[in-house]
C-alpha cells in the first residue's frame, strides 16, 4: 500500500494569508509586551525598599504628580460640580424633590465622577509627563550611567515616581469631590436658592461611609496604581530617541484612559450591585 | 587585589543584532597602573567595549574579566561591586538633567557611601576643582557649554576615586589648553590613585603623550597594538594611516554600501 499523501495544504489566498499572520505577530507582540509590563511591575515592587528608606525620594515625586497636579484638578472639579448642580436641580425639580440636590452631587461625585475625571487629569497631566522625563533619561544615557555607579534605576528613579503617583491619586481624587461639592454648592444654594441646611444634611444622611466614599478611595487607589505603571513602563520602554520618547508618551494618555474606563466598569459592576 | 589584571578581553564576540557581529574577535589586556588608549574609525564599537566591560552588554562569544573575575557570570550583587569600583565617562556625558553641577558630582558619593553631607562637600569642591569648574558648581548642566559638561562628566566619574576608569572621548569638545590640562589630569589620577585607564579617543597626538599602550580597532578585530614610540615608528599601514589622518589608505570612510553610482541611477528611473 503506498503511504497516504499528506492532505492538501487549505487553499488560502496570498493576501488574505498574509493578513491572518500579521494579525497573529501582532497578537503576540502586544502579549509579550504585556508580560514584560507585568515582570517591570513586580521588579518595581521588589526595588520599593530604597524609596521606603529614603522617603524624601518619594515626597519629592508627591510633589511633581501630586502638588503641581492640584490647580487642575481643583478648578476641574468646581465646575464638573457646578455643572451636575445644574443638570441636577433641572431633573430632580421635575420630581419636586430639588432639595435632594446635595446628595446627588456627592454621590456621583464621590462613587463616580471623581475617582474618574481626577485620574483621566492626572494621566495627562503627571501621567505624561513621568513618562517623558524617564523616556528623557533613558535617552541621554543617564539611567545606564546610574546603572555604571551600581545605582539601580528601577529603585532610583522608577519605584520612587511610582509611589509618588500611587500616593497622590486616591488625595487627589478627594480634593476633586470636595472641589466638586463646593461647586454644586455655589449652584445649588447660592445661584438657584435652595436651602444650604437641605444640602448639606440631605447628603450627609444619605452617602455611606463604607458603601460610598471608602469604595470611592478604592477606585481611585486601582486607577492611580493602573496609570502611574503605564507612565511608568512607557517611559522605561520607550525607544531611546526624541520620537520614541513624544511616541510614548501619547500612548502613556490614550492607554491611561482606556484602562481607567475599562477598570470602572468592572469596579463599579463589582462594588454598587444595587446596594 | 593590587596584582590582578584590572581588564582583559578575550576573544570577545558582540552584536547588538545576533545578525550582524559588530565585534568579531577582540583580545586586549589593561596592566595595572596602565593607561590604554582604544582607537579606530567612527563606529568600530569602542564605545560597544566599554560597555561590554561595566557589563551592561553581555558578550556573545568569548570572555570579559574585570579585576580577574568574569563579567559574563557575575550576578546582580558580583556586578554591583565591580561597578562600584569603575568609573566611566560617558561619550556624552550623561549628566542627570535635573540635578545641579555640584548634585550631579555629589551624586555617586551620596547613593554609593555612607559620609555626611560636609565631607561630601568638600569631595566635590575638589573634584570640581581639578577639572577646572569649581566656580560652576551651581549651575545646572543645560547652562553648561559641551566641553564644560565633559569636564563635570569627568568630575563625576572620579568621585568616588575608582580602582578603573573608563573615558569615552574625553578630549572631544575641548579648546587645547582645557584638553593638556584635562590629559595631564588623567594622568596624574591614575598615578595617584593606583588605578588603570582605558581611554577611548580620536586625539592621537595627546594619547601618545599620556598612554602607556594603545590598541587600534577595526573590523571586529583589534588590528594594531603597541607602546607609543612604537606607534610612532610603525610602518603599518593602518597605524600610519591613523596617526598621520590620511585620507588615502586601508581605512574606508565610507559604510558599506551598494555601488554609488547605480544607486544614483536607480532613482532617476
Ligand atoms: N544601542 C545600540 N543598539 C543597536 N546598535 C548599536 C547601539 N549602539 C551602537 N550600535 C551600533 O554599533 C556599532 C558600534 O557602535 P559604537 O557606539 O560602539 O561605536 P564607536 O566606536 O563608539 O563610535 P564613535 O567613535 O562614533 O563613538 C555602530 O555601528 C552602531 O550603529
Ligand atoms: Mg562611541
Amino acid at each position: 500500500m503506498p503511504v497516504a499523501s499528506p492532505p492538501p495544504k487549505p487553499d488560502v489566498p496570498g493576501p488574505v494569508r498574509a493578513r491572518v499572520e500579521g494579525l497573529g505577530e501582532w497578537a503576540l507582540l502586544k502579549l509579550e509586551r504585556l508580560g514584560f509590563a507585568a515582570r517591570f511591575f513586580l521588579a518595581i515592587l521588589r526595588f520599593s525598599g530604597l524609596g521606603i528608606r529614603r522617603f524624601g525620594l518619594v515626597m519629592r515625586e508627591i510633589h511633581f504628580a501630586g502638588v503641581l497636579s492640584l490647580v487642575i484638578i481643583g478648578v476641574s472639579g468646581l465646575f464638573v460640580g457646578m455643572v451636575l448642580g445644574l443638570q441636577g436641580y433641572e431633573t430632580l425639580v421635575r420630581y419636586g424633590s430639588a432639595e435632594a440636590l446635595g446628595t446627588l452631587v456627592a454621590l456621583s461625585l464621590v462613587r463616580e465622577l471623581g475617582p474618574v475625571v481626577s485620574a483621566l487629569l492626572f494621566a495627562s497631566r503627571a501621567g505624561s509627563a513621568m513618562t517623558a522625563e524617564i523616556g528623557l533619561m533613558k535617552a541621554t544615557e543617564q539611567l545606564a550611567a546610574m546603572e555604571m555607579m551600581a545605582v539601580e534605576p528601577l529603585a532610583r528613579v522608577v519605584a520612587p515616581r511610582f509611589w509618588g503617583g500611587v500616593i497622590s491619586m486616591p488625595l487627589l481624587a478627594a480634593i476633586f469631590s470636595a472641589c466638586g461639592i463646593l461647586g454644586g454648592y455655589l449652584i445649588g444654594v447660592v445661584t438657584i436658592g435652595l436651602d444650604a441646611g437641605a444640602y448639606w444634611s440631605q447628603m450627609q444622611a444619605a452617602v455611606d461611609f463604607r458603601d460610598d466614599v471608602l469604595n470611592g478611595v478604592i477606585k481611585s487607589f486601582v486607577f492611580g496604581v493602573a496609570v502611574t505603571w503605564i507612565a511608568v513602563f512607557e517611559g522605561y520602554d520607550a525607544a531611546p530617541t526624541a520620537e520614541g520618547v513624544s511616541r510614548a508618551t501619547t500612548r502613556t494618555v490614550v492607554t491611561s484612559a482606556l484602562v481607567i474606563l475599562a477598570l470602572d466598569v468592572l469596579l463599579t459592576a463589582l462594588m454598587f450591585r444595587g446596594t | 587585589m593590587a596584582d590582578l589584571i584590572p581588564v582583559r578581553l578575550d576573544d570577545v564576540a558582540f552584536g547588538y543584532d545576533p545578525s550582524k557581529r559588530i565585534l568579531e574577535k577582540v583580545n586586549l589586556t589593561v596592566r595595572p597602573g596602565q593607561i590604554v588608549a582604544l582607537m579606530g574609525g567612527s563606529g568600530c564599537g569602542k564605545t560597544t567595549i566599554l560597555r561590554l566591560i561595566g557589563g551592561t552588554v553581555p558578550a556573545s562569544a568569548g570572555t570579559v574579566s574585570v579585576f580577574g573575575e568574569d563579567v559574563g557570570v557575575m550576578n546582580a550583587d558580583a556586578l554591583r561591586r565591580m561597578r562600584s569600583r569603575v568609573g566611566m565617562l560617558f561619550q556624552f556625558g550623561a549628566l542627570f538633567t535635573d540635578l545641579s553641577v555640584f548634585d550631579n558630582v555629589a551624586f555617586p558619593l551620596r547613593e554609593c557611601t555612607n559620609l555626611g553631607e560636609r565631607m561630601i562637600r568638600d569631595l566635590v569642591l575638589m573634584k570640581l576643582q581639578a577639572v577646572g569648574l569649581r566656580g560652576a558648581s551651581t549651575l545646572m548642566p543645560h547652562q553648561l557649554s559641551g566641553g564644560m559638561a565633559r569636564r563635570v562628566a569627568l568630575a563625576r566619574g572620579i568621585a568616588l576615586d575608582p580602582r578603573l576608569m573608563l573615558f569615552d572621548e574625553p578630549f572631544t569638545g575641548l579648546d587645547p589648553i582645557s584638553l593638556a590640562t584635562i590629559g595631564r589630569l588623567v594622568r596624574e589620577l591614575n598615578d595617584a590613585l593606583g588605578a588603570s585607564s582605558i581611554i577611548v579617543t580620536h586625539d592621537v597626538q595627546e594619547s601618545l603623550q599620556i598612554v602607556d599602550y594603545l590598541y587600534f580597532i577595526a573590523g571586529g578585530r583589534v588590528v594594531a597594538e603597541g607602546t607609543p614610540d612604537g606607534v610612532r615608528a610603525s610602518e603599518q599601514p593602518f597605524v600610519r594611516q591613523f596617526v598621520r589622518g590620511e585620507i588615502e589608505g586601508v581605512v574606508p570612510f565610507h559604510q558599506q554600501a551598494a555601488d554609488y553610482r547605480s544607486e544614483l541611477l536607480a532613482g532617476a528611473r
